[in-house]
């Protein structure tokens, strides 16, 4: 099988001189779901801005295979190239559901919006189409007009994913997708998160701090510390049986809170 | 009874005799001259003449007495004059190190080489009216002679410079062709000399108030008056005929340079920020405040974060003309009855609707 | 459209105001505008003595495109004797010293604001736009650098999730005017604040049609015979006003009508808010339900009315 995402030595530091990432290589295939985990400061969100397009690294490239071409170096993509790929092959789940959702406009209007992007000209059916996908992260039909600022937390990062999955993406970057939510919250998202990312059979990066959030969805992990990944593998082995020492207490710290 | 809302030219014929004679008022009043306004309201000439984008004190003062002391109106009648005059090119960079100053202060330094400079300002005096004025001829003081200073007075800032503790402005772009707002429309992002040619013909209270809201917190940037300088600098030009520069006068101006933090990056020593304010004539305010204004303005390029209005270059640049904002906002007076009619046929409609449905739904 | 001499009537200012250079600058802004129909392009707008937001755009435009032997007429809301038509006309009368008048098949070159002429323009006209907000995107994008880049590669979707939000929140598209179009399947376009109703006049015209905006420093074009097709979604079409009743002057049907208010107890009646059109039918012998008022209520050749 053909890689569908591929890092090579990724690095980037900011204007002011503070480290980002460093030499981070991957590969991701079709339908894998790739963990990052680290603490704030590890550089795992610098990392998830290098590979979706938002940050330019300073080093190395990431590729992206975009309509089954071959791998492309997707900073030397035209502006138009990667703003078409944001709202077709790719989506990215904010962790502030805010960042995500158009707050003005209601749930159906956002999850329709990438489909009158790409040409969608049929009210009824665009409107069909948001209510499907609105029941399948669970939000009552009844809700379909109203905005985004009556959902609650919960409610929004459904909206949020609705919106991203309606376009068919093949490669979604969650950062953090469970953060700011209460507990039982949490896992009801992640529980319909992993059902959907499997049904679907897309292709995901998920950065988080969170292992449980790692355990349940990926199938692959990285560890990151102070820029660099300390430790890869089957995530299950990482979890079960971490090498480096601070997996070990990564690991151990979570056992014990 | 029907009354129409049509006017003919008769009525705006009418109405500008009307204004005529507004202006005038009480005719045992003596006429106000304009060379009474331009000596005896200099301030407001002042402000005219920047915000107008023409250094002309005659033609302001001229503006003030037509626009009735309305400072806004006056400013668009010189703005409207200055469009009608031919553009012989740019002059050099006025050059305020060499200054004939009448005042000139440093907030950041207790004494700089040439000495601190009072002037005159309204700084130290007690905002208390003086009912003197109100009697004429009861305010012929004559201040203490003050002795010309003719020795160069090195700009605070330039000091700093050679120490290589103030950012340099960038060559590249003093020596470009500079952007010239009277004839360009602005475009984003805007290079620093649109950003500057904007705020100086910026509207003074739209741009103190993002002066001040950046001191409040609402893009913070530390600020130092490094030094205010008012007096009068030489305009060079060089004709293309001639191909040298020669003087073409002098104009009187305040400047002031702000002396702002900056954490350096991996590749530059840490070093001071400028912001830069410039007026015609002695407008301290407005220069204190364009400075603060240009310095949240360069967020983005010094890699700070934009969270705040001064320092979002779109929102501060297309919102400070005030003759632009005075004409949009006045602008509503015109009819927009057709507009008016569509949503008032649609909002019937949608009533009209809603009560069918009710009216159904209750019948079921 | 030529101006052979370069004085105005009353020799202070340059004939039709702007000095040569300005019309020039300003007729090549024209002929880009013309070249990429619809698409908006920035031009050194100048301060006329006229306030910004009052038809500032299309007066540099007038000004530079206007020749001698030009007849000029002016609208705001259909009428030519609105007051700030009435102003901008004196102005090029006193600048240019050209001709005027109110009958629309006269006019060479016509200046309005919030409307279109209900008579079919011609080859032979030109039609100049006051436009206050050239940007369609702007109440969903208010960042220029943004809606550049929409238009550049377009990105339209947006313009379409407004529409969305209208239709389900209220049964239909309510946007009334100012509605946006797309010319020549290319740039979506906003034909500034006329009704929707004259949204279907603006296909295929005969005419061209300039468009000004003097605050936003912006001009663009609709070259003549070019598509222009107002935005809707195929199962919600785009549909233009309807009034159930004709004008009560002249008895005109398929014409936008201007409610006139007549008492305080509900009394009013609607009238053709092109004034002109509705004086040439009256002419004609047409006449509405209210007609015998019409002289009463001001309704008459109104040059010299206060």
């Amino acid at each position: 099988m053909n890689a569908l995402l591929e890092a090579q030595s990724v690095g980037h530091s900011y204007a002011g001189g503070q480290l980002g990432c460093e030499d981070v290589s991957f590969r991701l295939y079709p339908g894998e779901v790739l963990g990052v985990v680290g603490e704030s400061g590890s550089g795992k969100s610098t990392l998830l801005g290098c590979l979706s397009g938002m940050i330019e690294p300073s080093q190395g490239s990431v590729r992206f295979d975009a309509g089954g071409q071959g791998l492309r170096d997707v900073f030397s993509l035209s502006e138009p190239e990667r703003r078409l790929l944001m709202r077709t092959d790719w989506g990215i789940v904010r962790q502030n559901p805010r960042d995500g959702l158009r707050m003005n406009v209601s749930a159906g209007g956002n999850v329709g919006e990438r489909l009158m992007a790409v040409g969608a000209r049929n009210y009824t059916e665009i409107r069909g189409e948001a209510l499907d996908w609105l029941t399948r992260v669970e939000i009552p039909s009844g809700r379909i007009d109203d905005l985004p600022r009556t959902f609650s937390g919960g409610m929004q990062q459904r909206v949020q994913i609705a919106r991203i999955l309606v376009s068919k993406p093949r490669l979604v970057f969650m950062d953090e997708p469970t953060g700011g939510l209460d507990v039982s919250v949490q896992a009801r998202l992640l529980d319909l998160l992993r059902g959907l990312v499997r049904d679907l059979g897309v292709a995901a990066v998920v950065v988080t701090h969170d292992l449980a959030v790692v355990r349940l969805l990926s199938d692959r992990l990285m560890v990151m510390r102070q820029g660099r990944v300390v430790e890869s593998g089957l995530t299950d082995q990482v979890l079960d049986d971490p090498q480096h020492p601070y997996s070990q207490l990564l690991v151990s710290s979570v056992l014990q809170a | 009874m029907y009354v129409a809302t049509k006017g003919g030219e008769s009525a705006i014929e009418a109405t500008h005799e009307l204004i005529a004679e507004e202006r005038r008022g009480d005719t045992t009043v003596p006429e106000l001259g304009t060379d009474q306004v331009r000596n005896q309201l200099g301030r407001a000439v002042d402000r005219v003449m920047t915000e107008g984008s023409l250094y002309d004190p005659d033609l302001a003062s001229l503006a003030i007495k037509q626009a009735q002391g309305d400072m806004v109106e006056a400013i668009f009648l010189l703005r409207a004059f200055r469009t009608t005059l031919p553009r012989f090119g740019a002059a050099e960079p006025l050059d305020t190190s060499k200054m004939i100053i009448r005042r000139r202060i440093s907030a950041a330094f207790k004494d700089i080489p040439g000495g601190q400079i009072l002037g005159p300002t309204y700084d130290y005096t007690h905002r208390l009216l003086d009912f003197d004025l109100v009697k004429e001829g009861a305010n012929a003081t004559s201040a203490p002679e003050a002795t010309a200073t003719e020795q160069t007075m090195p700009r605070v800032t330039d000091i700093l410079g050679a120490e290589g503790l103030m950012q340099a402005e960038n060559r590249e772009e003093i020596e470009a062709e500079p952007f010239d707002l009277g004839r360009q429309p602005m475009s984003f992002p805007a290079n620093r000399d649109q950003r500057l040619q904007n705020l100086f013909r910026g509207d003074e209270g739209f741009v103190l108030a993002l002066g001040y809201a950046t001191q409040r917190g609402y893009g913070r940037n530390h600020p130092f008056v490094g030094e205010i300088r008012m007096g009068f600098v030489e305009v060079e030009f060089t004709p293309p005929e001639l191909g040298f520069t020669i003087s073409i006068g002098e104009i009187e101006v305040t400047e002031c340079q702000m002396i702002n933090q900056f954490t350096g990056t991996k590749d530059i020593q840490p070093m001071f920020t400028r912001g830069y304010g410039l007026a015609f004539g002695q407008s301290e305010r407005k220069t204190m405040a364009m400075a603060l204004v240009d310095r949240a303005l360069k967020a983005s390029e010094l890699g700070e974060d934009r969270d705040h209005p001064p320092q979002d270059e779109e929102f501060v640049l297309a919102h400070s003309d005030n003759v632009e904002a005075a004409g949009f906002v006045s602008h509503l007076k015109l009819p927009h009855y057709v507009d008016f009619q569509s949503e008032l046929s649609l909002l019937r409609g949608l009533r009209e609707d809603a009560l069918s449905t009710q009216d159904k739904e209750a019948a079921e | 459209m030529n101006s052979r001499a370069f004085h105005s009537v009353d020799g202070t200012y340059n004939f039709a105001y702007l000095d040569e250079q300005t019309k020039r600058m300003i007729r090549r802004t024209l002929l880009k505008a013309i070249a990429v129909p619809g698409y908006q392009v920035p031009f050194g707008g100048r301060e006329m003595p006229m306030a910004y937001g009052w038809g500032t755009g299309g007066i540099q435009i007038t000004a530079s495109i206007i020749g001698r032997d030009d007849t000029l007429k002016v609208i705001d809301q259909g009428a030519d004797d609105t007051t700030n038509a009435v102003s901008i006309r004196r102005f090029f009368r006193r600048v240019a010293g050209v001709q005027t008048t109110e009958e629309t098949s006269k006019a060479t070159l016509i200046q309005t604001r919030h409307r279109i002429p209900e008579k079919q323009l011609t080859e032979k006209q030109i039609l100049v736009y006051q436009v206050p907000q050239p940007e369609p995107l702007w109440k969903l994008e208010p960042r220029e650098v943004e809606t550049r880049k929409l238009h550049a590669y377009s990105e339209y979707g947006l313009m379409h999730v407004k529409l969305y939000e209208d239709i389900s929140r209220h049964g239909e598209i309510i946007t009334t005017y100012d509605y946006p179009v797309e010319v020549n399947a290319r740039h979506i376009m906003s034909p500034s604040p006329i009704p929707k109703f004259d949204n279907p006049k603006m296909a295929m015209m005969p005419a061209l049609q300039l468009f000004g905006a003097g605050r936003e420093k912006r001009i663009y074009a609709i070259p003549p015979y070019t598509r222009v097709r107002s935005l809707d979604f195929d199962d919600h079409p785009f549909k233009p006003q309807r009034f159930d009743k004709p004008c009560a002057l002249c008895g005109a049907e398929e014409v936008f009508l201007d409610e006139v208010i007549l008492d305080d107890k509900g009394d009013h009646m609607f009238v053709c808010s092109d004034s002109d059109h509705c004086r040439e039918r009256r002419a004609a012998g047409h006449t509405g339900s209210r007609a015998s008022d019409a002289a009463d209520m001001g309704f008459v050749p109104t040059e010299g009315l206060n």
